[in-house]
């Protein structure tokens, strides 16, 4: 295994300690050995650098997990220069050459989120106090990715979102530590809203199914709030357990309630069953109101899509990114990941790769780990050519702005990755937000925290 | 109105499914007196027969077709089912559309073998332990049964269609004299629900006129007694047991369509089919059935919008309060016998 | 001493010198070897350890006295924790008014349920506590988001008021204190290869688990004690001579859920988030496993069950491959890779599998938990009985 050791903070800490046979008190996260980088939690050794990778790796998001933690691998492997470099040749940014970061080289611990804000917090606690990561990324939920966030402002480190898509990631909870490269439910309604126009016309009556958690009340905000803009009506929101499983109480009413568009604010396992179930139920083949009636799911994943089978034909939704985007950046990325794994990553896998290069890309530029240099570094940072084209991370959220896919179900998919084709490519303009939009108001990023 | 009937199918649908988890799990508590985590788990490896045999069903041949290319820009390597090249592909087409009602018959031997290598490996050896130490061991067990299926199919939810000849949904409103389209119902929900009342009434057939129905009876009544009668109770209980697992496998089964199997199903449904259980009373299959009907149909119109608005949350609870008004107006759930697992 | 008999007072010092050296009995290995991977001497999962071990305490007074298996428990320990972080956003980041109001308000919470559910028994008193835990959880993820927090947990905001404390400091939250001792701060001591961690917050828990241990000695020696344990044995005799057994058991119910609360308040003075999921069922059951798993009705069982899952959860789940192949670095290629493919189900997302064979070895081959199996491994060496009384080998029901 060429790998290397897996070190670990006090295995740096003795080789500079080396020498020093009897006890040596030091004040923790007072790292005062390494080279002219001190002041703040974790600062590495002059050799390596470890990360943290926090994903969930049991329950219901196991298998997106896994393909954060491959995306992972692959970009730590091409830090360190093995493979084929995969986007670090596309970036617009090209101070990353392949040794490692800062010259360190680049090793990584990983933890289970259990998909859980106690157990995430805790595992990236451990990760911090007993690996001295430096970094922690991954998750795929919003309240484990806020949890998270607000653990590693408080410790000291930089906190690179995963997949996360409630707007408070970078809203009422966005803190100085943390960064978003993910897009967001105000995001997905601004994107989808013209499209939705476009196939369905602006007479519509949509009914709302909502999972009964902060991300579902954040997605049906934004959805009402674009298409009600635009003519539509709004029959009904009903809320559902998360993890119902058996939608048909909540999908019986829906025919007859004067709608005809059903719009399924579920992710996950929640939107695999209600929407196989919407089309058990019939309610694709229905006419209401004369019109052919719809339904939406505005946040697609491709991974969990797979689970609805045929159901998803013809469905609209929107998506971070899709492995059949042509740019340059998209396609080096897909084969580097396609020839290691053998299959096209996921939006969750090209989120997380993503934001490792951009960290990297950032202390290199900072010429230090600092969390408040990277914070810096990252702050108002314009940069392109890592698969959604040109984009800005907002300094006043931490919030990145690029263009949106809405995606449709495939109606013959060629492959059983083939399972969504892209639409449109809305424009960065279009969803950009003020600073000041009130879905994103109550609190504040602070001052960043380096943790000494 | 046909909202109201719309949601009384929907309770009986969901019902039937509880009915038939709890029924297996009341059988196991009534006969043997084992407390066992481990049933949720044979209702999820139920659902993973369906999709083992859809699996096996659709085991291809590769063949390269060099006019199309894959993500990566090479030749495609097309999968064509062995099924379909032996049959036809009408034939295999049609043999792999019907995987989930073929699994039934499979899965009736496989889950009995289940149940047995279970009983006997595992659940005799603790008969006489405390009940601590039997949700202890089965726990354990059904978190190991769900991490190997978890390895060998992933987390993620599975995809497991009904036979295209029961796609769609059947107009019941117009029979009923209704206008078109008022009361549609998808016709396998139907079918499950008729499923489900045939096994039901199978096992109940089963317990009340067969010889060997009537001495598990009096073994659930009093162990010991006919035990002193020189009847070999434990051979009789082992056949339970297996039973017990048919029924919660079949349950499995036949729910694929509707619910997309994944590994963890089994813990949701755990919870659940014990409080089924206790609400219908320690020991008493019948009270297992009726609770599961009725838990099922006021969970359904707990989850109508306009009772939410009235309440809410109410639909996040409505199972678990009726178990707390249950239990405090009636001590033994509905139809409990005294003196089983009160101590 | 302390009013404990000699046994007692025997078990009582070794826990104490437990917590005392935790940071070197956990962290066995020098930092620079493979196997340091399994070091557990660092602060969250020391305090985790401790913590737990309070909550497993407590339900063990409840279910290894009087047999009665509370399924909600963590529930108790859910509202604990969220008591004990308004504490924090509303007065001060003193976690002394956070603990206690963590223990009454757990207290009346459980004063509450267990009045009802313990109008009856046996499996039905563990519906009836697992249908008001799960409805906790349920409204607390769902509708009282505004109150809990619901999927992302209750969390301290720059906007606190913090009445009697700051609400800021250089435009981030404080941190949790006693009187001014910084619960996340931490000595390091490097001593050739080893580097261990002096954790202010662990030491902190582990003294009050102490007292919460030294009260449930007492609580075991006592009367009161006694009475739980005729409970047990038999409540039919017990009504017979005129005594009611109900007063008996609320206490006992009550006094456990102040535990879990304590237990609860415990977790955000040292990390301050709670949320929700602490409340599921599954969580409940995570406690009741550690009670069986390290033997009901014993002191010490509780602690060891605590300590034994906490531990699989955290480490286990942390080794991935890559640890796995620098282990195995020195062997051929073959055979590392052999050995990588066969470990590979049992660790990283696998720490369930690993988890669930635990479970079952542990209760096919020690039955009556670790404190039972380590007595009969005792009395395999020395055929000497084992002569204190009170850790009969019953695992309630």
């Amino acid at each position: 295994m060429s790998k290397g050791k897996f070190t670990r903070r006090g295995m740096l800490k003795a080789g500079a300690a080396s020498g020093a046979t009897l006890a040596m008190p030091t004040i923790f996260s007072g790292a005062v050995w390494a080279d002219g980088h001190t002041g703040f939690t974790n600062a590495p050794g002059p050799d390596s650098v470890t990360l943290g990778f926090n994903v969930p790796q049991t329950g219901a998001y196991a298998d997106e997990g896994a393909d954060e933690l491959r995306a992972f691998t692959l970009a730590v492997e091409h830090l360190n220069g093995e493979g084929d470099g995969g986007m670090m040749n596309t970036f617009s940014s090209q101070v990353l050459d392949g040794t490692g970061i800062l010259g360190r080289r680049v090793e990584y611990v990983t933890g289970d989120t259990q998909t859980s804000s106690d157990a995430a917090r805790s595992s990236a606690r451990s990760m911090i106090e007993r690996d001295g990561a430096v970094m922690i990324s991954g998750g795929s939920s919003s309240g484990v990715a806020i949890a998270v966030q607000g653990l590693c402002q408080d410790a000291g480190v930089i906190f690179m979102a995963g997949l996360t898509h409630s707007n408070d990631t970078t809203g009422k909870d966005r803190r100085a530590n943390g960064f978003r490269h993910f897009f967001n439910t105000e995001m997905s309604g601004r994107a989808l809203a013209p499209i939705l126009e476009g196939a369905y016309g602006n007479d519509r009556v949509a009914y709302h199914l909502t999972a009964d958690y902060t991300w579902g009340w954040s997605q049906e905000r934004s959805m009402r709030t674009y298409t009600e803009a635009m003519g539509w009506e709004t029959a009904n929101a009903v809320m559902t357990p998360v993890g119902a499983g058996d939608f048909s109480s909540y999908l019986t009413p829906v025919a007859n309630s004067g709608a005809d568009v059903l719009i399924l604010n579920h992710y996950g396992g929640d939107m695999v069953n209600s929407l196989t179930q919407a089309v058990q139920f019939g309610l694709r083949d229905i006419v209401a109101n004369n019109k052919d009636f719809a339904v939406v799911v505005p946040l697609f994943s491709r991974l969990m899509a797979r689970g609805a089978g045929s159901a998803i034909e013809g469905i609209y939704g929107s998506t971070n990114w899709h492995w059949t985007l042509t740019d340059a950046g998209s396609q080096a990325f897909v084969r580097s990941f396609g020839e290691r794994y053998g299959f096209p990553p996921s939006q969750a896998a090209h989120t997380c790769y993503v934001q490792t290069l951009l960290y990297a890309d950032a202390v290199t530029r900072a010429g230090s780990f600092n969390p408040c240099a990277v914070a810096e570094a990252l702050e108002g940072y314009e940069f392109d050519g890592l698969g959604n084209g040109p984009t800005l991370y907002r300094a006043e959220d931490h919030q990145c702005f690029k263009d949106v896919l809405v995606v449709r179900g495939k109606e013959n998919p060629e492959n059983e990755f083939d399972l969504l084709e892209i639409v449109e490519v809305t424009p960065r303009e279009t969803v950009t937000y003020p600073i000041d939009h009130p879905d994103f108001q109550g609190g504040a990023l602070g001052t960043c925290n380096p943790g000494a | 109105m046909e909202a109201i009937i719309l949601q009384v199918l929907n309770g009986l649908d969901k019902g039937s499914a509880y009915a038939l988890i709890a029924l297996g799990l009341t059988l196991i508590f009534g006969t043997l007196g084992v407390v066992n985590f481990a049933h949720g788990a044979l209702f999820m490896l139920g659902a993973f027969c369906a999709v083992t045999l859809s699996r096996i069903l659709t085991l291809s041949f590769e063949t390269i077709d060099p006019t199309r290319t894959d993500f990566l820009g090479n030749p495609m390597t097309v999968h064509t089912p062995y099924v379909e090249a032996w049959f036809g592909e009408a034939v295999g087409g049609t043999i792999i559309d019907w995987a989930v009602p073929l699994a039934v018959i499979i899965a009736i031997p496989v889950m009995a073998l289940i149940g047995v290598v279970m009983e006997r490996g595992l659940i005799k050896h603790f008969y006489k332990r405390p009940h601590a130490d039997q949700i202890l061991v089965t726990f354990g067990l059904a978190i190991v049964i769900q991490e190997i299926v978890k390895a060998f199919y992933g987390a993620n939810p599975i995809p497991t269609p009904a036979p295209e000849a029961f796609i769609g949904s059947f107009d019941i409103g117009q029979i009923l004299g209704f206008d078109p389209y008022a009361i549609m119902y998808p016709y396998w929900r139907l079918v499950y629900f008729f499923f489900s009342a045939v096994i039901i009434a199978a096992v109940f057939a089963f317990l009340q006129f067969t010889t060997f129905g009537m001495v598990v009876r009096a073994g659930m009544a009093d162990r010991e007694t006919v035990g002193l009668l020189g009847i070999d109770i434990d051979r009789r209980f082992v056949i339970m047991f297996a039973i017990a697992a048919v029924v919660a496998g079949l349950a499995g089964v036949m729910y694929t369509p509707i619910l997309s199997p994944n590994y963890h199903m089994g813990m949701d449904f755990l919870v659940l089919s014990f409080v089924v259980v206790v609400v219908g009373g320690m020991g008493s299959l019948g009270g297992a059935v009726a609770a599961g009907f009725l838990l099922g149909i006021l969970q359904s119109f707990a989850s109508m919008s306009q009772i939410i608005e009235a309440l809410p949350g109410i639909n996040q609870v409505v199972i678990y309060l009726v178990a707390v008004v249950v239990l405090l107006t009636r001590p033994r759930g509905l139809m409990g016998r005294k003196g089983v697992m009160e101590d | 001493m302390l009013g404990l008999n000699n046994a007692d007072r025997k078990l009582f010092l070794i826990v104490v010198c437990l917590v005392a050296f935790a940071p070197f009995i956990l962290n066995p290995f020098p930092d620079n070897v493979g196997m340091a991977q399994f070091n557990a001497g660092y602060p969250d999962l020391m305090q985790k350890l401790v913590i737990f071990g309070i909550f497993a305490i407590g339900y063990n007074i409840l279910f290894g006295l009087t047999g009665y298996l509370s399924f909600g428990h963590a529930a108790f320990l859910g509202v604990g924790s969220y008591a004990g972080v308004w504490m924090m956003k509303l007065l001060t980041m003193n976690v002394v008014p956070a603990l206690i109001v963590s223990v009454v308000v757990a207290g009346l919470f459980s004063l509450l349920i267990g009045y009802v559910s313990l109008r009856r028994t046996g499996i039905y008193f563990s519906i009836l506590t697992l249908a008001f835990a799960q409805m906790c959880y349920s409204l607390a993820y769902s509708v009282l988001t505004p109150l809990t927090g619901g999927e992302t947990g209750l969390t301290l905001s720059l906007n606190d008021p913090r009445v009697i404390g700051v609400t800021e400091v250089d435009g981030n939250i404080p941190v949790p204190h006693f009187f001014g001792l910084d619960m996340q701060s931490a000595v390091d001591l490097d001593v050739a290869g080893w580097s261990f961690t002096f954790s202010t917050g662990y030491y902190f828990a582990g003294v009050i688990m102490l007292v919460a241990f030294y009260m449930s000695v007492r609580l075991f020696r006592s009367p009161f004690g006694l009475m739980l344990r005729a409970i047990k044995s038999n409540q039919n005799r017990m009504s017979y001579t005129g005594l009611n057994a109900r007063p008996y058991t609320l206490a006992a119910f009550v006094i456990s859920g102040m535990y879990a609360g304590l237990a609860g308040g415990l977790m955000v003075a040292m990390d301050p988030l709670a949320g929700a999921e602490r409340m599921l069922w599954t969580a409940s059951g995570e406690v009741v496993l550690m009670t069986i798993l390290g033997g009901a009705g014993t002191l010490i069982g509780p602690v060891l069950g605590a300590g034994v899952i906490a531990y699989l959860e955290s480490i286990i789940s942390t080794i991935n491959d890559s640890i796995l192949h620098s282990w195995f670095q020195a062997l051929p290629d073959s055979l590392e890779n052999f050995l990588v493919t066969i470990l590979h189900p049992f660790v990283g997302h696998g720490w369930h599998l690993t988890l669930g064979l635990v479970f079952m070895g542990i209760v096919i081959f020690l039955p009556g938990g670790i404190v039972e199996g380590g007595r009969r491994i005792g009395n395999l060496f020395s055929r000497k009985k084992a002569d204190d009384t009170e850790t009969a080998p019953e695992p309630g029901e």
